[in-house]
């Protein structure tokens, strides 16, 4: 749904704001990495820009620090809406190694809400382009919950429940 | 003049050709020892949870449902890929594998829940590893004793066997990955 009304929203290019919130800089070479001829997401009409008052897309990598945070908080309110938030690299999705650190918020989602998560330390430039291509609609998510199951337990509490109304079955039967 | 070098930088950009990937269209492979998600094959994990131990981000998260029911959360939102617990798993049951698609609009999706089967001895009640504690650090082990009358309900008395039928049965029991929205 979201991908819908991202296509809604952003019809034509999507200009984005880098936001470096304390990252270690290895997110941010793989930014810039995707804006090379070999990765080149000017396909999709995707300009940096250095204000975000120009921006539609912020790219918020690292793991928002406490110095940082009224920063990001002020350029994601400059951002004329509608506005979307990516977090790229686990510390912006998760808060990374940091995420309970004293100097640390947690995560991007702590200061301003992210949109979209791209996981990853970094994350490669193909995963970056994926995030950017889910967010237009152009490729299937992939990522899904997993569970996995050793053994199927027969819970005898259920069983003994099960028995237990059965025997009161008979009760109402002879009563009624 | 200024045609031949307007000719000349044609050239120039015409001897390498278009270099540009086509990648959201076409798959692109990872290298080899890429290291994407982790993946955790719940027929050879025996719940040390060693890999909880030494992950540098604690993305795992060990709880103890009852005495043989040990459940394994992993959190990929804040994973570093850095393979750690591959390396310290006793039985190799976790692989890094090449996933890297992980971008998504909900942080639940890269997680991994593992419900494990803790078997634990007739006799004293108690898990088969921990040896080489002795007799006193089994006792303040959290983990293996009743921790709530609720969850003690749920415990089998029987002297049921590990029967390979049932565990085959679960073998693959994973969820297919949904695709689009």
């Amino acid at each position: 749904m979201l991908a819908k009304l991202a296509k809604k929203c952003f019809p034509r290019s999507l200009w984005v704001y880098h936001c470096n919130s304390g990252a270690c800089n290895g997110c941010d070479i793989e930014i810039l990495n995707i804006l090379t001829p070999y990765y080149d997401v000017e396909r999709f009409g995707i300009r940096l820009v250095g204000s975000p008052r120009h921006a539609d897309v912020m790219l918020l990598s690292g793991a928002v620090t406490r110095p940082t945070l009224p920063l990001v908080k002020k350029a994601w309110a400059a951002m004329p809406a509608p506005k979307l938030v990516f977090g790229i690299g686990s510390c912006a999705t998760g808060g990374g190694c940091w995420f309970d650190t004293y100097n640390v918020t947690g995560g991007g989602a702590a200061a301003v809400p992210v949109n979209y998560y791209i996981p990853g330390c970094p994350p490669r430039p193909e995963a970056i382009v994926y995030g950017v291509a889910l967010a237009l609609g152009l490729v299937d998510k992939k990522a899904a919950p997993v569970e996995l199951k050793q053994v199927e337990f027969p819970i005898d509490m259920y069983e003994r429940n099960k028995a237990w109304e059965e025997r009161n079955v008979i009760y109402e039967v002879l009563n009624s | 003049m200024w045609l031949t070098s307007k000719i000349k930088q044609l050239l120039m950009a015409a001897k390498p050709g278009v270099v540009t990937l086509k990648y959201p269209f076409e798959p692109r492979p990872v290298p080899e020892n890429f290291r994407g998600a982790p993946h955790w094959d719940h027929t050879k994990c025996v719940g040390c949870a060693g890999c909880a131990e030494h992950c540098p981000a604690r993305t795992i998260m060990v709880r103890d449902l009852c005495q043989e029911i040990r459940v394994l959360l992993y959190d990929g939102s804040r994973c570093t890929y850095c393979g750690r617990c591959a390396d310290v798993c006793p039985e190799k049951a976790i692989t890094m594998t090449g996933r890297f698609e992980q971008a998504t609009d909900d942080p639940n999706d890269v997680t991994e829940t593992l419900e494990l089967f803790m078997l634990t001895c007739q006799r004293c009640g108690r898990c088969y590893d921990m040896e080489t504690r002795n007799a006193i650090d089994k006792l303040g082990l959290t983990g293996y004793r009743y921790d709530s009358l609720e969850a003690r309900t749920v415990l089998r008395r029987a002297t049921d066997t590990f029967r390979p039928a049932e565990l085959g049965k679960t073998e693959r029991y994973e969820r297919p990955a949904s695709t689009g929205e």
